[in-house]
């Protein structure tokens, strides 16, 4: 309903992809040194998935948000760790970039970004800033032709990794979000320090760490976009960023089925399989169920994108219902596998881990139901 | 350099299963695909393009309508163009009028310095095509090539044998049939696939190819189908790993606990 014959095709291309690299070996070694490999990292970038739609021009693949999701989802469905390495240049990094860069950082950025070349991380949230980002008290005071930034950032995905961050400060004290300014920050400049990685239930593969800054000179160039329009910068690319947790989700929630029916085929109790008895049956038929509706939720919110239509409530209500069922889903996958399901050796039992986050970040379930209620509501 | 790649869209045997009742082949369902030993020989001449970016890659299949969408995997793999040869008056063509019906394409795309082709299709398992090919366009053929070096209007060659390979030095323009030691097959990209739906498939027909019609298809096709069955199905091998020394004791146990010896 939503496809074209191409996207048929890029799905095809993901699932190719994801099924030849990563293979049991690969994910526990992802798993166990909490490192993602480097050699898989850059096949990812030549196979064109950090740049699925961003311009041929700057060496993405001009492609459209319907191609986000599938390739999300066919990833996700064999790594959700993987997945966030292609969730961040497509998005959360890359929207801002191509939506406000100038011509030079598109180049100095946006190209190696694309490419694989370098890592991006985007510094919002706070110690005490989460879903009130208005509230971060990270400033950036102007000092001649350079801005002063000092503060903390909390939970930054591939913080340890990046060679570059968003941070997002205060540059005016006065005006709440409206006061908020994004700068790109080479994370090698002195007074740029990260924390200790996060020793995460999840997502295990993506280092999470966070990033101090104190008395970092960053040049008035570096500013992305316009003074004091950071947030709203910030908030344009939130429809795609939730667009892409959907996706995570449907990915997860269709891994924890597939293992489900083949293992409830295969696990005899009382004499027959137990998918022959109705209360497993019945509880695949609800998981079947709901990962369909959530699938329709999140290509609909992309097609509305690719579109250019308002998609905002349809990726809050794509991002809250996949990212919830996902999360019952994975749980009654391990149910079905019992004993099982809890044993690390299952694949079941890390993604009923790697699921819980998703109902957390780009914004909690409870913020989605702000955004949805505030738009039935005006 | 031009080079014309022949390709099959098959069904993936793999994925394929028989019909434990009937014993015949479960058919419906079973996505199609292009033929692993076509990927290597596409993978080869896309390796030669990656070597000299004057090098043209051509396409060809012989199929139904829906082969589009394998050669559109072609082109996202790196293709230059393709060219699909369909008509009804093709279908149920044996590999004798199969490959009078690609000489006829290759001749009429003419100035082809390589034609390559996979060793054989996973369906039909002939490995006749190729050849066949290469003898009505009297052309020097070689089978099973596992490495090309091209030097000048010559191709220096490795044909797989059982244990080893030949060295064979072979002129241009030549035929030849590759197997998967040829090149694994790249992925494809975002932006080649975006570029693959751009592209226009060339459609040839038997009246483009100056063809009559009692040399296509089933007219043409002296092949006549005794009997298909399906072999028996047969218990589950074992493999054996760890150290050679390891895996001859554990091999030895097992046969003298099956008195084999």
């Amino acid at each position: 309903m939503f496809f074209t014959e191409q996207h048929e095709l890029i799905r095809k291309h993901a699932r190719d992809f994801a099924e030849k690299e990563f293979t049991k070996e690969v994910l526990d070694e992802i798993e166990n040194t909490a490192e993602f490999p480097k050699e898989i990292f850059k096949k990812m970038a030549d196979a064109g998935f950090f740049g699925i739609k961003m311009p041929k021009e700057l060496g993405g693949g001009g492609s459209d948000h319907r191609a986000y999701v599938i390739v999300m989802e066919e990833i996700s469905r064999a790594s959700g760790i993987a997945s966030i390495y292609v969730s961040s240049p497509n998005s959360l990094m890359g929207s801002p970039f191509l939506m406000v860069g100038t011509k030079e950082q598109k180049e100095k950025y946006l190209r190696p970004m694309i490419s694989g070349e370098k890592i991006f991380c985007f510094g919002l949230t706070e110690p005490g800033a989460g879903s009130d980002a208005g509230g971060m008290t990270t400033t950036a005071v102007e000092d001649g032709d350079d801005y002063i930034l000092n503060g903390r950032k909390t939970f930054i995905t591939a913080a340890p990794l990046a060679d570059y961050a968003v941070i997002f400060a205060k540059t005016d004290m006065s005006k709440g979000t409206r006061g908020i300014t994004s700068f790109i920050v080479d994370m090698t400049l002195p007074g740029v320090s990260c924390g200790k990685p996060e020793d995460k239930m999840g997502m295990i593969g993506c280092a999470t760490s966070d990033i101090i800054l104190e008395n970092v000179r960053v040049p008035k160039s570096e500013i992305l976009g316009k003074l004091n329009r950071g947030f709203s910068t910030a908030m344009k690319t939130l429809d795609v960023g939730r667009i892409g947790v959907a996706s995570q989700a449907i990915g997860i929630a269709q891994a924890a089925i597939d293992e489900s029916t083949q293992y409830a085929k295969e696990r005899k109790q009382f004499g027959r399989p137990i998918a022959n008895f109705q209360a497993i049956s019945f509880m695949l038929a609800d998981m079947e169920t709901k990962l369909n509706a959530a699938k329709l939720l999140t290509y609909h919110a992309a097609y509305l994108k690719d579109t250019n239509q308002d998609a905002s409530k349809a990726a809050s209500m794509a991002k809250y219902y996949a990212s919830e069922v996902c999360n019952e889903i994975c749980a009654k996958a391990v149910q079905i596998h019992g004993g099982y399901g809890y044993i690390k050796e299952y694949k079941v039992e890390k993604l009923y881990r790697d699921a819980r986050v998703l109902t957390i970040y780009e914004g909690t379930s409870q913020v989605q139901q702000m955004v949805i209620a505030a738009q039935m509501l005006k | 350099m031009k080079i014309v790649v022949c390709a099959k869209q098959v069904p993936d045997t793999t994925e394929v299963r028989i019909d434990p009742v009937k014993g015949t082949l479960i058919r419906e369902g079973v996505p199609s695909i292009l033929n692993p030993d076509d990927a290597n020989a596409l993978e080869a001449a896309l390796a030669m393009k990656d070597q000299n970016p004057d090098t043209e890659v051509i396409v060809v299949t012989m199929g139904p309508p829906q082969a589009q969408y394998m050669l559109r995997e072609c082109l996202a793999m790196g293709a230059d163009s393709a060219i699909l040869l369909s008509d009804r008056a093709f279908g149920g063509a044996d590999t004798w009028a199969t490959s009078h019906t690609i000489a006829a394409a290759i001749k009429k795309i003419g100035n082809v310095d390589l034609v390559l082709a996979g060793r054989q299709a996973i369906d039909g398992d002939t490995a006749q095509v190729g050849p066949q090919v290469a003898m009505r366009l009297g052309l020097p053929a070689v089978t099973y090539v596992q490495n090309i070096e091209i030097e000048g209007d010559m191709a220096k060659v490795q044909r797989q044998l059982e244990l080893g390979y030949e060295v064979i030095e072979v002129k241009l323009p030549c035929l030849l049939t590759a197997v998967k030691e040829l090149g694994e097959p790249r992925y494809m990209t975002i932006a080649g696939i975006v570029d693959a739906y751009e592209k226009e498939i060339t459609l040839w027909g038997r009246e483009d190819l100056g063809l009559d019609p009692s040399e296509c298809g089933l007219k043409a096709s002296p092949t006549r189908v005794f009997r298909s069955f399906t072999p028996p199905v047969k218990g589950k091998g074992e493999i054996f790993t760890g150290t050679a020394d390891g895996m001859v004791r554990d091999l030895m146990v097992r046969l003298k606990e099956k008195h084999y010896i």
